[in-house]
């Protein structure tokens, strides 16, 4: 059990990584997929004595939006806007990968430093956590397109769901389902507005709206 | 060790490493639609080159012609510290994962030395692209070698690769699964193997490894591509003892598990070979960090 606990954790941290260095960005949008997919697993296997039904539906919830709805959604806007299906970071992807290393190391550092919970199944949860939400935050503010900015936020919400995890005994249903009915939303009108912005201005390069004037 | 399982042990390097090349090369060819050259073509390629004479250019120096020797016997030294048959090597000390480490960087050393020696611009280029990648390769492989030390407790080729490898897989097995990902990726990179270099085409916009050996001809030529061979058998050996470590204690036993595992990996090998594009140059340095970075995410994962 725990065995299979860190396997899955460590995959997560390894797909961070796949995001970070991949210039294609229908990989990007697999692998977010794929770590959503993995995370929704987690709740089922943390939770002791017995299937408790709120995680089931949680963890349900958490694999239909993440697996298979949101990567259609960004997928068919990837197609539909007829963008270029490559990257453009701001930082290089030798840069990102060494960036997202030293978060993964901190993040290892911080964990050590917090007190732990009796509670924690797995000691990788807080790390692989913190790794994730650091990683995403280095995605947002590194990647100038729009959809990878949605990435990010999808793998922020990722690594905030394994901070819930810490507290999965007591975590309120309503919370995590009101956080994922929040992305749902934001996904979709994303997935709309970059699909008009696109067919507006031929690009969707947020750095470009920088330089924007009245 | 008895004698015997010497003899086998000897044999084994000595014989085999240019059969991982028959091996890798007659893969592609069948993935490709090919018949491609028999298994033993590199043995006959070696035996030919052997045949001739070799012609030295009046501007190169004692250092062009110590290349192919001085690598041949840093990897044949390095060759007597992996562990084949048994747990235990024909040579052994404590730490000498360091100096097995550091002998396939002499032989490069002297290879890139050998390049820059014949005063070529286009062997410069090579060596200067074969430096910068073994600059990342080299700490990639230190560390995911540092992660197996710090499993299995200690700094010996004979131990790390051991039968307390086994158990420790039970314990620390994401780690060590990123330590053998990491090594495969520095494998290819190191042994000009396909998403890195190609050895059988002559592009200069990519090549690394063949450039630098372009004026080497003869006796010397067939010296680096057996060393060559054998730095691929050496790797691949190291990754066979990690990714199958099972000891039986039957000396020909482990030794068949062992040539079995090398084929596979040469299999591996062709089939990674084929399916995929070779990288542009400019790409490389990221696969190379990326196996950097796995070997450092595994460090961490057992130095918690």
């Amino acid at each position: 059990m725990a065995q299979g606990v860190d396997l899955i954790l460590v995959l997560a941290m390894l797909l961070n990584f796949l995001v970070l260095g991949s210039s294609r960005l229908r990989a990007c949008i697999r692998a977010v997929a794929f770590q959503g997919v993995l995370l929704s697993i987690l709740p089922l296997l943390l939770h002791q004595g017995g299937l408790a039904v709120h995680m089931v539906a949680l963890s349900a919830g958490m694999l239909t939006l993440k697996g298979f709805l949101f990567p259609w959604l960004l997928l068919r806007t990837l197609r539909d806007g007829s963008m270029r299906a490559e990257i453009e970071p701001l930082i290089g992807f030798t840069a990102s990968l060494l960036v997202g290393a030293i978060a993964t190391v901190a993040a290892f550092l911080l964990s050590s430093r917090l007190p732990s919970l009796p509670s924690l199944t797995s000691s990788l949860l807080v790390p692989a956590a913190m790794a994730t939400l650091l990683i995403s935050l280095v995605v947002l503010v590194s990647r100038t397109k729009a959809l990878t900015q949605v990435l990010g936020y999808l793998m922020l919400e990722n690594g905030i769901f394994l901070f819930g995890l810490t507290l999965v005994q007591s975590m309120p249903l309503l919370v995590e389902l009101g956080v994922l009915l929040d992305l749902f939303a934001g996904v979709f009108i994303m997935g709309i507005v970059i699909y008009h912005i696109s067919r507006e201005f031929d690009h969707i390069d947020t750095y470009h709206l920088t330089i924007l004037k009245d | 060790m008895s004698a015997i399982q010497l003899l086998w042990s000897l044999g084994l390097v000595i014989g085999g490493p240019p059969l991982l090349l028959g091996v890798i090369h007659k893969t592609k060819a069948i993935l490709t639609g090919r018949i491609g050259a028999p298994v033993l073509q590199p043995y006959y390629d070696l035996w030919k080159l052997l045949q001739k004479g070799a012609v030295y250019s009046r501007t190169t120096s004692w250092v062009f012609r110590a290349g192919p020797l001085v690598s041949l016997a840093a990897f044949l030294t390095a060759a007597l510290f992996v562990p084949l048959a048994a747990p235990s090597t024909l040579l052994s000390f404590w730490g000498d994962v360091v100096l097995w480490a550091y002998l396939v960087g002499v032989a490069r050393f002297i290879t890139v030395l050998a390049a820059l020696d014949t005063g070529s611009s286009f062997e410069g280029m090579g060596a200067s692209r074969e430096v910068t990648f073994a600059s990342l390769a080299e700490p990639a492989l230190l560390v995911a070698l540092a992660v197996i030390a710090k499993v299995t407790g200690s700094v010996q080729l004979s131990e790390m690769f051991g039968p307390v490898l086994g158990s420790a897989w039970r314990t620390a097995g994401p780690a060590l699964a990123l330590a053998a990902a990491s090594l495969f990726l520095v494998l290819l990179a190191e042994n000009a193997r396909m998403p890195v270099d190609d050895p059988t085409t002559h592009l200069e916009l990519t090549m690394i490894h063949e450039v630098m050996v372009l004026d080497h001809g003869g006796p010397d030529f067939a010296f680096i591509l057996y060393g060559s061979a054998l730095k691929l058998f050496l790797f691949g050996v190291l990754l066979v003892r990690l990714l199958m470590p099972v000891h039986i204690g039957v000396p020909w036993m482990d030794l068949s598990m062992l040539i079995t595992g090398l084929l596979g990996l040469a299999v591996v090998i062709g089939v990674v070979e084929s399916s995929m594009a070779r990288l542009r140059l400019i790409r490389v340095p990221q696969l190379l960090v990326t196996s950097g970075v796995l070997a450092a995410v595994g460090l961490l994962l057992v130095w918690r």
